[in-house]
């Protein structure tokens, strides 16, 4: 199967990546050959087989619903490249 | 023997016997790296000052009569794990100014159990890659041939070249397919990857989510041993974290072999193994044999479906990871932007390389609709067929062992320019992740004058059980001992 420039920036759109064409048609080709790879799935013999989602046999912890996070603001948005009055900075969304 | 040629066993004895202070030793290793860190780039950023002043504290605690057995020992943290105001890369130029504002579990609980942090090490960009060349900071070169520029391997290349390169007694790694194994077995140290869920994943920045755990690498099995001693535990703010006791690693690592079943399964003896690295593991076998060991032939039918099934599963997770990456928050943001989702798209654009972004998109292709099932359903099945291969293949054996990858190290540039080769490095080691299981790498002989290593795959929660196979086989042999030239 040949992955087309056209499905792959169909791809870049949803993953919201900026690419360049030079990239457009590398990564193109890339994909071709990955998903060629894993085309080998397909041969194998899984009906009736119970999807493996984690390595282990677990079941989700549950937790006494009490307070136990503090405030951070702050602290994290320190590391924001844009903040105004404790909200994050966006071009404008809303004319 | 000097100081960087001792095992972090061998250094905390000269620590408990008062031959060098934390303060001296930590020195000592800033000077290594100093020396020869410019010819590797294992580092990214180097925590000189509060190395030295974790080590005074480290000497002081000594003086107190509080010491563990890593009291005021250096390590160096792959620099996946977040530290608290230490920046924090995971090799990519979308973090390459942030400022961890908390700090890993595996890391403060080595910090609790006494070690030094020399610094944080270079690494496959968010830990995708099999050679150390996806860093945005730059290759790591392999200290067993840097003149030849060998990879150390990846995505813990960093911490594998600076321990091969005697510039840290051990390293933190993470192994999402073989990122610890791989680099261990090419850079000839010992690597080991605990089962998942054995060591917290808190603040260790997220890839593949069921598929990561951190794990040691380092110069021996009783190292790894001390080490996963310290990093392992239970951790309320990981999920996935296992509520499990953590057992004296060391305690088991004289049991003999004597009775011991090894199974080889026929898959990792394909026609892809280099002649050398199948003379390895011939030798690793009959060692074994030699201390009582049985070795059994096995089979993992579905073996040569864990490449494949990891291409989808692990892009997959990557890219719903990833997708936090806005450049709102945190992270790299582009410079003039036309509107929000120009915002989303540049900063994504430029911030991820290009391996990543493959990454990504392969991810999110077998996640659309219409593709769900073909693709992420389907390799969720084929997961578990190869899981239950592994369940069967333990009621005959207690642990099985295998070359760790098809050769040794690559040149820089050998394989960048074609993904499919690329991924094949981790045809060995992949399968170990996709079923949760704990597996190391050890040193194993040499191929063409260049390390190769030996695979061990241990139950569910067996670390020890591998730990102690491995230890056995260190005491026979003398590979584990061996450095490069340049280094020694």
């Amino acid at each position: 199967m040949e992955f087309t420039t056209e499905q792959l920036r169909s791809v870049a759109q949803l993953a919201r990546l900026e690419l360049s064409e030079s990239d457009v048609e590398l990564y193109s080709r890339n994909l071709t050959d990955i998903l060629g790879m894993v085309e080998q799935l397909s041969a194998a013999d899984t009906e009736g087989v119970t999807p493996m989602a984690h390595p282990l046999d677990m079941t989700q912890r549950l937790r006494p619903d009490a307070v136990t996070e503090s405030n951070q603001r702050e602290t994290f948005q320190a590391l924001a490249p844009d903040t105004e009055d404790g909200h994050y900075g966006v071009p404008r969304v809303i004319e | 023997m000097s100081l960087h040629q001792k095992s972090v066993a061998e250094l905390s004895a000269g620590l408990t016997a008062g031959e060098f202070s934390s303060r001296e030793l930590t020195q000592y290793f800033l000077d290594r790296i100093s020396a020869h860190d410019g010819a590797l780039n294992s580092f990214v950023t180097l925590t000189a000052e509060q190395a030295l002043a974790q080590a005074d504290a480290a000497d002081a605690t000594r003086k107190a009569g509080d010491a563990g057995p890593l009291t005021g020992v250096p390590v160096a943290q792959k620099d996946i794990f977040c530290t608290e105001g230490v920046r924090t890369t995971c090799g990519s130029r979308m973090l390459e100014n942030f400022i961890a504002p908390y700090t890993a579990t595996v890391v403060r609980n080595m910090e609790q159990a006494g070690c030094v942090m020399l610094g944080k090490t270079n690494m496959d960009e968010f830990a995708m890659g099999s050679s150390n060349e996806t860093s945005y900071y730059g290759a790591v070169k392999n200290p067993w041939g840097v003149e030849q520029n060998l990879v150390p391997g990846g995505s813990s290349g960093g911490s594998a070249a600076a321990v091969a390169g005697g510039l840290a007694p051990a390293a933190t790694g993470t192994d999402t397919g073989g990122s610890i194994r791989q680099p261990a077995a090419i850079s000839n140290l010992t690597g080991l990857k605990p089962t998942y869920g054995r060591c917290s994943r808190y603040g260790m920045i997220a890839f593949a989510s069921s598929l990561d755990q951190a794990g040691p690498l380092a110069k021996s099995a009783e190292d790894c041993a001390l080490m996963l001693g310290a990093m392992a535990g239970f951790d309320t703010a990981d999920s996935t974290s296992v509520d499990a006791p953590v057992p004296d690693y060391t305690a088991m690592l004289s049991e003999p072999m004597k009775g011991r079943k090894l199974g080889l399964p026929k898959e990792f003896l394909s026609d892809a193994v280099d002649p050398e690295t199948r003379e390895a593991t011939d030798n690793a076998l009959a060692a074994y044999r030699n201390m009582g060991a049985e070795i059994v032939e096995i089979s993992l039918p579905n073996m040569h479906l864990s490449v494949p099934t990891y291409y989808v599963v692990a892009p997959a997770e990557a890219s719903s990871n990833l997708a936090r990456y806005d450049g709102v928050r945190y992270g790299h943001r582009a410079e003039g932007v036309e509107n929000l989702e120009d915002l989303y798209k540049r900063s994504r654009g430029e911030g991820f390389g290009a391996e990543v972004q493959r990454r990504i998109m392969v991810g999110t292709y077998v996640l659309s609709a219409g593709y769900y099932d073909a693709y992420y359903l389907k390799a969720q099945q084929v997961r578990r067929l190869i899981s239950d291969d592994f369940v069967k293949a333990f009621e005959q054996v207690d642990a099985i062992i295998g070359p760790t990858t098809t050769g040794p190290a690559f040149a820089i540039g050998e394989l960048v320019d074609d993904p499919v080769q690329m991924y094949l490095n981790d045809i060995f080691t992949i399968a170990a992740n996709l079923a949760g299981l704990p597996a190391l790498s050890m040193p194993a002989g040499f191929s063409g004058g260049k390390p190769v290593g030996v695979q061990l795959i241990g139950k569910v929660f067996d670390e020890a059980g591998i730990l102690n196979a491995a230890h056995q086989f260190q005491q026979v042999t003398d590979f584990h001992r061996a450095m490069p030239e340049g280094y020694k």
